[in-house]
Order: structure tokens, then sequence, then C-alpha cells
């Protein structure tokens, strides 16, 4: 029976790779990583330096795939990592890193540091050093299928009640359609109003789509834990009810991993290429505008702004997009100081708005997210992933701001030209 | 031993053993890496990955938004390092008996100001990783003697061209011998970025550049 420390040791000898051993190969102790990452510029705290976060990965890559460091390991000259480290490492590797990928856009030797993170975290899962709360939402996803413990009976009322509102219907099971919409945990619980308003565009813009009872959510605990098992697991639930139903497209919802977790990491989780395609919702909305699909009537005049979830833009590459669509609706939208590839997370991402030992710090690093709406004076904060939308409400209600957040297809369906009658959207 | 039997030692013998131990440590390092590979990446790509990495090899070069104020003194040094080595006139007669060409070189003067300007920012640089939280958290045996081993044939090669302050020959045999200790340490110590920056660079560009994304 192996040690917690030997599965650590282990599990990170097993994802050291050719790009890590690379990275640390280059890493030249220049600490420019820190100054990209918020959990220091809001706390100018050392510890939180990015590259510090991978110290014990580092130790193992060096004394057991490095010729130096075997000899120095022979001659007892490198210490071994030891429990008490991956202790004291669990806060630095979860509480303080939301994988939001700025320090790998910075590092001028061209180390990826939250590649390494990811990883790092399969190591902190399988010897028991992972967050209680992610624990527990991980739990819960393989149990409910949902991290938040959402079940169908609960989208099942949120469906009735778009139904209601929208005077069309929800097609579920729909054998045969283009597209399988996933929603994320938050969207099904807080921010249903996603569902009328997915359930308007399509029905205007002539798209067929469905639910699925099988596979309804694209949240992702697995990833935010840092579990390829796990993640596999609950992705091969939704791989399966696409496959089932014949889709040809899988729509990401608003939800920053669960892109990653869907379009990324997933066919490597599976171990295969889909047979669909994965497609985010504000990419296909950009698509449906381009090719005049979506039309939308009059213009919104508040003072707007919009918030990159990390995933979309840095470690995703869906950047363009909702800058297309927001211009379509909004007269005075304005961009943060750094947009796009280079925003600043809310601070919540990577499984910190589950972990609740993390939350204070998470409050305190939101300075920098204040900060650039200080600059910019919006009414409005529209955004692209329910977790952001949370992590944005709460710290804006903790700083007392007043400021609205709203999702960027909701608001867009707010604008929708209705030509159409509002009778049979599941029938298209 | 006379200060000519250590200069000929210097820039004989062992400067072909430093040569050795620079060239086969440096392909071990990078076997090091090679060997242990990575999974093919099963997602479909949006954009290609290979030109990307190629793309940032270059562009990571370049100072990210607003951080130009923590780079300045590194550039100074990286750029003056590299000019002093391969630009100071005796520095290409040796690589001209080495390699069996040569190409133009800089005025002394010149190179005399860049040596200065580099010793100033390396000792800049290791004020900042003595003071500075972060860089000081970082730092272990391997920083501070990476930084010796580049700032010592700097500061004794400007020693040894300026004759009226040591004896010359001492001098240069010092300045030989230091180049063999940077040369010798080269692969053990983070100088190895050097060259692994090139791999690392690429691997970072290709996977973001698959998503889409030019970092």
């Amino acid at each position: 029976m192996s040690t917690p420390l030997q599965l650590a040791v282990n599990a990170m000898k097993e994802q050291i790779d050719a790009p890590i051993a690379s990275f640390f190969s280059s890493c030249v102790h220049c600490g420019l990583c820190a100054d990209a990452c918020l959990f220091y510029t809001e706390t100018c705290d050392p510890k939180y330096t990015p590259i510090h976060k991978l110290d014990l990965m580092r130790s193992v890559w060096s004394r057991e795939y490095t010729l130096w460091g075997k000899v120095l390991k022979l001659l007892g000259l490198n210490r071994a990592i030891t429990d008490d480290d991956l202790s004291k490492w669990q806060e630095l590797v979860y509480d303080s890193c939301t994988l939001c990928g700025r320090c790998s856009m910075v590092c001028p030797v061209g180390n990826d540091i939250v590649y390494m993170i990811r990883k790092m975290r399969e190591a902190m899962v399988v010897s028991g050093h992972a967050p209680e709360g992610l624990k527990d939402a991980t739990v819960r996803a393989l149990e409910t299928g949902s991290p938040m413990g959402v079940s169908l009976t609960t989208l099942e009322a949120q469906i009735k009640h778009a139904e209601k509102e929208s005077g069309l219907s929800v097609p579920m099971d729909k054998q045969g359609a283009d597209y399988l919409m996933l929603l994320s945990s938050a969207e099904i619980a807080q921010f249903h109003e996603i569902i009328p308003a997915v359930t308007r565009i399509f029905h205007e813009a002539d798209v067929s789509w469905t639910l699925c009872s099988e596979a309804f959510e694209g949240t992702n605990s697995g990833i935010q834990i840092g579990s390829s098992d796990l993640a596999a697991e609950l992705l091969e639930r939704i791989v399966s009810g696409a496959e089932k139903l014949g889709v040809k497209y899988v729509i990401s919802p608003e939800c920053g991993h669960a892109y990653t977790a869907l379009r990324w990491e997933g066919p490597n989780l599976i171990g295969r290429p889909y047979s669909f395609k994965v497609i985010h919702i504000l990419e296909l909305l950009d698509e449906l505008r381009q090719t005049g699909r979506l039309k939308t009537e009059g213009m919104d005049e508040m003072r707007m702004t919009f918030h990159d979830p990390c995933q979309l833009v840095r470690r995703g590459g869906v950047i363009e997009e909702p800058r297309q669509l927001l211009n379509m609706v909004a007269t005075d939208f304005v961009e943060m100081k750094d947009y796009g590839k280079w925003n600043w997370c809310c601070g919540g991402g990577g499984g910190v708005s589950a972990n609740e030992a993390a939350e204070s710090l998470r409050l305190k690093v939101f300075e920098r997210k204040k900060k650039q709406l200080d600059e910019i004076k919006v009414e409005r904060i529209v955004t692209a992933c329910s977790n952001c939308r949370n992590m944005l409400e709460d710290g804006l209600d903790e700083n007392n701001m007043d400021i609205e957040v709203i999702g960027l297809t909701e608001m867009l369906a707010e604008k929708l030209t209705s030509q159409k009658s509002a009778t049979s959207a599941g029938d298209n | 031993m006379s200060a000519i039997e250590l200069l000929s030692w210097a820039r004989g013998p062992a400067l072909q053993f430093s040569v050795a131990v620079f060239i086969v440590g440096i392909l071990i390092r990078v076997l090091e890496i090679w060997i242990l590979g990575r999974k093919k990446d099963l997602s479909e790509p949006k954009a290609a990955g290979f030109s990307a990495g190629m793309r940032t090899i270059f562009t990571r070069s370049l100072p990210p938004p607003g951080m130009l104020k923590y780079l300045i003194s590194g550039y100074i040094f990286h750029i003056g390092f590299f000019v002093v080595l391969f630009f100071f006139v005796p520095h290409i007669l040796f690589f001209k008996d080495v390699l069996g060409f040569a190409w133009f070189g800089l005025p002394n003067g010149l190179i005399d100001g860049i040596t200065i300007l580099s010793l100033a920012s390396l000792l800049y640089t290791l004020s900042i990783r003595l003071s500075d939280p972060v860089r000081r958290m970082l730092s272990n045996f391997n920083d501070y003697f990476a930084w010796t081993v580049t700032f010592l044939p700097l500061l004794t090669g400007y020693l040894a061209f300026h004759r009226h302050i040591t004896d010359y020959t001492l001098m240069l045999a010092i300045h030989i011998l230091t180049v063999n200790l940077l040369l010798i340490s080269f692969p053990f110590t983070k100088l190895t970025h050097a060259v692994t920056l090139f791999a690392s660079r690429w691997y970072n560009g290709a996977i973001a550049g698959r998503k889409g994304v030019k970092v």
C-alpha cells in the first residue's frame, strides 16, 4: 500500500512531460510571474509567486528526471519532498490559483506555469491534499451529475418556467438535433433566464437544438480539482448523451471551465476524438450574427464593459466573438485597461469559488477587478461565465459597488428581433 | 607556474575540457527533456500550433504590456553580454582561429562602455535579487552562483583590457579561466535556459496557438 506521499510523487512523475522539463530547465527565478498574478499583486505576499507554487514538482523533476539531480540525490544534497510540504502547498496550489494563466503569458523564458499547476493538482488529489469544498463539489457532481447538486427535476421546473415565459417549447432529448445545449450548474440554479433566452434565439435563428436529460450540465469539477479520472467520468456522460442523440455539435455554456473541459481536455480525457464538434455558445451566436440569422433591434445606451472569463480568452481562444456581439447591441461598450487575453481573473476560477477556505483571500484579490472597474466607471458588466458572474456579484456587493452583472447571451436575447410566431421551437 | 604558462594552460587544455563539458552537458540537458516526450493532443485545433510556437520563440523576447520596467536591466545585460562576446575584436580573432572565418568588430571604446553598462546592470539585478521579497524568496545557491560565473568574465575581461591596472598576461589567463568556469557551469545551472528557452517558448506558444491564442 503506497503512502499519500508516494502517491503524490508517483503522480507528479507521471505528469511530468517534455514541456514541463523544458519549463523547469529554463526558469531563471526572475519573479516576473508574480507581477502577473492577482494573488501576488493584491497581497504582496511573495509565497503567491506562481512558479513558487510548483517548487515541489520542480524538486521531483530534478531528482527523478535529471542526471545532475540524481547525482545530488545520491550525495544527499537535494531534499526529498515531505507530507508536510504537500500540506503547506495545498493553499498555494488551490486557494491562491484560479488557473487563470496570466503568468503563462509573461514568463520571459516561455514557461506555461498554469499548465503545470493543472498537472500538480493531479498529485494533490491522489494524496488527499485537495480542499474540502472542492472534494464535496466533485462528489456531488459524480453522484447527482451536478457540482451544485442540481437535479433533472430542478431543470424540468426551469424548463416549464422558460416555456411559459417564451411561449415556445424547449426541446428535450430530441433525436437527430444539430446542437446539444449544455448548461452550467449556476445557470440552472440561479441564472435560469438563460433557458428562455437561448430558446428564443434558437427559434428566431432556426437552430435545430435540444437539451439532454442524461447530460445537461457542462460544469466539470474534475478539471478544477485536478483529477483526470473524475473529469473523464463526468465528461463521458456528455459524450454518451451527445452520441445517443446523434448531434453534430455540443454547445458549451457560459462557463469558463466547462469550455476547457469539453473543448480542450475532453478528447484527451476519454482517449479519443469526439464524433461531434464542441462550440462555445458565443462562437455559435457570433456565427449566427455573421450569417445574418441573429437579428437584433435597438441599442443599449448604458455604459458597459465585458469581463473576459480566463478560460474563454487566454485558455480558450474565444476573444473577438463577445466584442462583435456586444457592439451589435451596445452604444457605450468600453474595455477595461487589461482586456481580452490580458484580462484579470474575477478571483474565483479554477475551483476557488467552491473552496470555502479561500473565500477571504478571493474577496481580497477582487481588489484588482475593483481597480479596473473604478477606472472606467460603468453601469453594467457583461460576462460569459456564470461562475465569473457570481464572483463579480459577490465582489461588487462586498465593496458596495452598484454595477449590474449580466450574461451576454441573455442580453442579446433581450434585443432579439421577433419575427416568428411563438409556437414550436422544438419542431425546428 | 608563470603567468604565461597559466595562460597557455587556460586557453589550451583547460579550455578544451570546458568546451567538452559544455557541449556534452547541454546535449544531456536537451536529451533529458526530449526523452520525456508528450502525449498527442486529441482535441481539434483551432489554428496551427507549430507556427504559433515558432512565433512565440521570437515574441517572448518583447516585454509584456506594462512590464518593461522590470526587464530593462535584463535587456541591457543580455544584449551587452552578447555584443561584447561576439563583437570585441580580440574575441573575433579568437573565433577566427577556431572557426576559420571572421566578422566585423565594434570599436574598443564602445565595447568598453557596453561592458561597464552590463556590469552595472548585473549589479543592479543582484541588488534586486537581494532586496525584493519575491526575488529573494525564489533565489537559492544556483542563482547566486550563476550570477557570479556570469559576472566574472565581464569583470576580468574589463580589467585585462585596461592593462595599466593589472598585469595583462596574468589577467588574461584569469579571464579565460573564468570563461572556462562559465562554460563548465552552464549545463549544471539555470544558465541552461539560454538553450532550453527555445523549447519552453515553443511549447507555450504551440499549446496556446492551437487554441487560437497568440501568446
